[in-house]
C-alpha cells in the first residue's frame, strides 16, 4: 500500500486557510414549535478533529447544519444560542452567510459533486462561484490548485488522466473525496463532514479517513459520525449527544477521545460507546 | 399440490447449459399488460389514421398542384393556382413572434415560483398557471381582439418609428395612420404568446423545482450566492426543461387557430413586414375557408392540413427528443 500521508504535497497556489477556533455557546435548534436541540456548549479547537457521535434523532447533524448556517436553509427553523468562530458571531447581522460558508465548508453525507461539470471544473467551483475564478490567463495556478486539492483529498492518482471527465462518472467514494477537495479548495478555515462514509466501502472509508489526518493541521475538522472506531481512529475529542424521547438534543460528555471511549463519566456515554444501545 | 405432480419434474440442468430464465406472468398481469398496450398501441393507430386521413384527401388536390403546393403562396383554387407556402411562413412567423414574447416571461416567472417564491405565493402562483393554461383559447382571443389589439397599435407605431429607420422591415406603409398597425402578426403573435406562456411556465417550473436538493446544498455550502447556486445547479439540471418548454410551447402556437383567426386579416402575400396590418396562418386559414370550399379547395385545405400536422409532430417529436436526453428530462435523483 502507498503511503498517501507521506506523499510530500505541492507548494500551496493559493494562501492557505488558517485552522480556526469554532465554538456554540448555548445553541438551542427548533424545526417549527419542535425543539430539537437544547443548550448546546462545545469548542471545536483549531487544528484539532472532534467527532459529534450519538444515536440518530439526536440532533447531530442539525448542530453541524447550524455550524455553517445551512440550518436556515429548511423552512420554519430557527436557533437561539451563538456561533463563534475565532471570536466572531456567525450569525451575527453584519456577517453575511455567504461568508460564513466560505470560511467553514462541509462534506454532506451522500456524496454531490456537480454532475455533468468536470472533473477539473467541481474542484475549481468554489472560487468560481465566489467570483474568484481564474481566468483564462492563469490556466497554470489553476491546475496547480486542482492538483493540490486533489493530492489532499488523496484522488489525484485515480483521476489526474481524467480531469475533464464529468464529476458522475465517478465512484462514489471517488466522489465523496471530489467534494472534499472541491471543499478544500477555496482555503476554509474549518471543514464539517456529515457522515462522510456512511455510503463508502470500507477502502474508500479508509482514503476518507487518511484524508481527514493529512488536513487537520491545515483545518479545523467537526466530522459526524455513527461509526465508532471510525471516531476513535480520526479524531481528537468527542462530544457525544443524546435526545431522550420527545425531548430536544443534548450534550452529555464531551472530552477528549481517549476518555470518551476508555474511561467515560456518564454511565450512558459508557453504554453508547461500548454498543450496549444506539 | 396433485396439480403439481403431475407432471414428471423436470429434469435438473446441466451446469454448463443456459437456463431459460425469464419467468411465465401470471395470468392477471398478462391481461393488464394486453390492455395497457392494446391503449398505448391505439394512440398511435389513431396518430396514423389521422395522418393516413389526411394524405387520402389531401391527395386531389397535391395531384394537381405537386411540388408548387409548397412554394406557392397564392390560393386561388379556382385557377388551380394555390400552395401553403405564405400560410406557413405566416404560421411560423406568427409563433416565432409569440415565442420572442413568452419564453423570457415564462422563464422569468418560472424562475421565481420555483427558488424565489416564499411557500405560500408559490402555491397560489402554481394554482394560476395552471388556470392560465385551462383557460379556453377563445377566451384569450376576445381579449386579444378587444382590448390588446387596441393597446398594442402605439406601441407597435412606436416600434416603427423607433427602430424602422435602422430596420427596414419594422416599416409600415401609411406609418401615421394607426390602423396601418391592426390584425398584424404582432398582435396576433404576442395575442398568442398569452396563450402558450403558461404552458411553457409549467414546464420550466417542474423542472426547476426537480433540482437535487443535495446539489443545491453543495454549492450553497461552498458560499455561492443563490443566484449562483441557480446557474451551477438549477440551470444546467434544467437545460433540457427549458428546450421542451420553449418546443412544445412552439408546437401550440403554431397550431393556434381562434387567435389568430380573429386578429388577422388574411392576405396570401410573404408577411416581410410583422407590424404591417394583414397576414396568414394554416390552421385560421383552413378555419376560415372549410365551409365555403369543396372539390379540389376542400382537398387544398386538407393538404394545408397535413402540413401542419407533420410540422407539428416534427417539432414535437424533436422536443421529446432533447427532453429525454437530458438530466432533468430522465428525471434521475442520482
Amino acid at each position: 500500500m502507498t503511503d498517501t500521508l507521506t506523499t510530500p504535497l505541492p507548494p500551496l497556489p493559493t494562501s492557505a486557510g488558517t485552522p480556526a477556533t469554532l465554538s456554540a455557546r448555548n445553541v438551542g435548534a427548533w424545526f417549527g414549535d419542535h425543539q430539537v436541540l437544547e443548550g448546546v456548549d462545545l469548542e471545536m479547537k483549531a487544528g484539532q478533529v472532534t467527532a459529534l457521535i450519538g444515536p440518530s434523532g439526536c440532533g447531530k447533524s442539525t448542530f453541524l447544519r447550524i455550524l455553517n448556517r445551512m440550518h436556515e436553509l429548511v423552512p420554519g427553523a430557527s436557533l437561539s444560542g451563538e456561533v463563534l468562530i475565532d471570536g466572531d458571531d456567525i450569525y451575527a447581522p453584519t456577517m453575511p452567510p455567504i461568508e460564513s460558508r466560505r470560511r467553514i465548508g462541509m462534506v454532506f453525507q451522500k456524496a454531490n459533486p456537480f454532475p455533468t461539470m468536470s472533473i477539473h471544473d467541481n474542484v475549481l467551483s468554489g472560487l468560481k462561484l465566489a467570483g474568484k475564478g481564474f481566468g483564462k490567463g492563469r490556466a497554470a495556478e489553476a491546475g496547480d490548485l486542482v492538483e493540490h486539492s486533489l493530492r489532499s483529498a488523496g484522488l489525484w492518482d485515480e483521476v489526474r488522466n481524467r480531469l475533464g471527465a464529468p464529476g458522475g462518472s465517478l465512484s462514489g467514494g471517488q466522489q465523496q473525496r471530489l467534494c472534499i477537495a472541491r471543499a478544500l479548495a477555496v482555503s476554509p478555515d474549518v471543514l464539517l463532514m456529515d457522515e462522510p462514509c456512511s455510503a463508502l466501502d470500507p477502502t474508500s472509508t479508509r482514503r476518507v479517513e487518511e484524508t481527514i489526518a493529512a488536513i487537520a493541521h491545515e483545518v479545523t475538522v467537526v466530522i459526524v459520525t455513527h461509526n465508532m472506531q471510525q471516531a476513535q481512529r480520526v479524531s481528537d475529542r468527542c462530544a457525544f449527544f443524546l435526545a431522550a424521547e420527545n425531548q430536544p438534543g443534548h450534550i452529555v460528555e464531551q472530552g477528549s477521545t481517549a476518555d470518551i471511549f476508555e474511561n467515560p463519566r456518564d454511565e450512558r456515554t459508557s453504554d453508547y460507546v461500548n454498543g450496549r444501545f444506539g | 399440490m396433485s396439480a403439481l405432480l403431475e407432471h414428471a419434474p423436470p429434469p435438473p440442468p446441466r451446469s454448463d447449459e443456459r437456463r431459460e430464465i425469464h419467468p411465465v406472468p401470471p395470468r392477471s398481469d398478462r391481461i393488464f399488460v394486453g390492455a395497457v398496450r392494446t391503449a398505448s398501441v391505439s394512440t398511435l393507430v389513431v396518430m396514423g389514421l389521422i395522418g393516413l386521413f389526411l394524405l387520402l384527401r389531401a391527395m386531389p388536390a397535391l395531384k394537381v398542384a405537386k411540388w408548387h403546393f409548397l412554394t406557392e403562396h397564392q390560393w386561388l383554387p379556382e385557377v388551380n393556382k394555390f400552395g401553403v407556402a405564405s400560410l406557413l411562413w405566416g404560421t411560423i412567423l406568427i409563433a416565432l413572434i409569440a415565442l420572442a414574447v413568452a419564453v423570457p416571461v415564462a422563464f422569468g416567472a418560472a424562475l421565481f415560483i420555483s427558488e424565489y417564491a416564499p411557500r405560500s405565493l408559490k402555491k397560489l402562483l402554481i394554482t394560476l398557471t395552471d388556470l392560465m393554461a385551462a383557460v379556453p383559447a377563445v377566451v384569450y382571443a376576445m381579449w386579444g381582439f378587444f382590448w390588446l389589439q387596441g393597446h398594442l397599435l402605439e406601441v407597435s407605431k412606436f416600434l416603427s418609428d423607433t427602430f424602422g429607420p435602422v430596420l427596414p422591415f419594422l416599416r409600415v406603409d401609411n406609418p401615421d395612420t394607426l390602423s396601418s398597425y391592426s390584425s398584424s402578426a404582432f398582435i396576433a403573435g404576442v395575442a398568442v404568446s398569452a396563450v402558450v406562456l403558461p404552458t411553457i411556465t409549467s414546464v420550466m417550473r417542474e423542472v426547476f423545482s426537480q433540482a437535487p436538493v443535495s446539489e443545491r446544498e453543495g454549492a450553497i455550502a461552498l458560499g455561492a450566492t443563490k443566484w449562483g447556486m441557480i446557474r451551477t445547479v438549477v440551470l444546467p439540471f434544467g437545460r433540457g426543461g427549458i428546450i421542451g418548454g420553449i418546443m412544445l410551447g412552439l408546437g401550440r402556437a403554431l397550431g393556434e387557430t381562434i387567435v389568430v383567426f380573429l386578429i388577422i386579416s388574411p392576405m396570401f402575400d410573404f408577411t416581410t413586414h410583422p407590424l404591417q396590418s394583414g397576414t396568414n396562418s394554416i390552421a385560421p386559414h383552413i378555419a376560415l375557408r372549410s365551409t365555403e370550399s369543396s372539390g379540389t379547395a376542400l382537398s387544398g385545405l386538407l393538404a394545408c392540413g397535413l402540413v401542419l400536422f407533420l410540422f407539428t409532430l416534427l417539432i414535437n417529436t424533436a422536443a421529446g427528443f432533447v427532453i429525454s436526453r437530458s438530466r432533468s428530462g430522465a428525471a434521475t435523483e442520482i
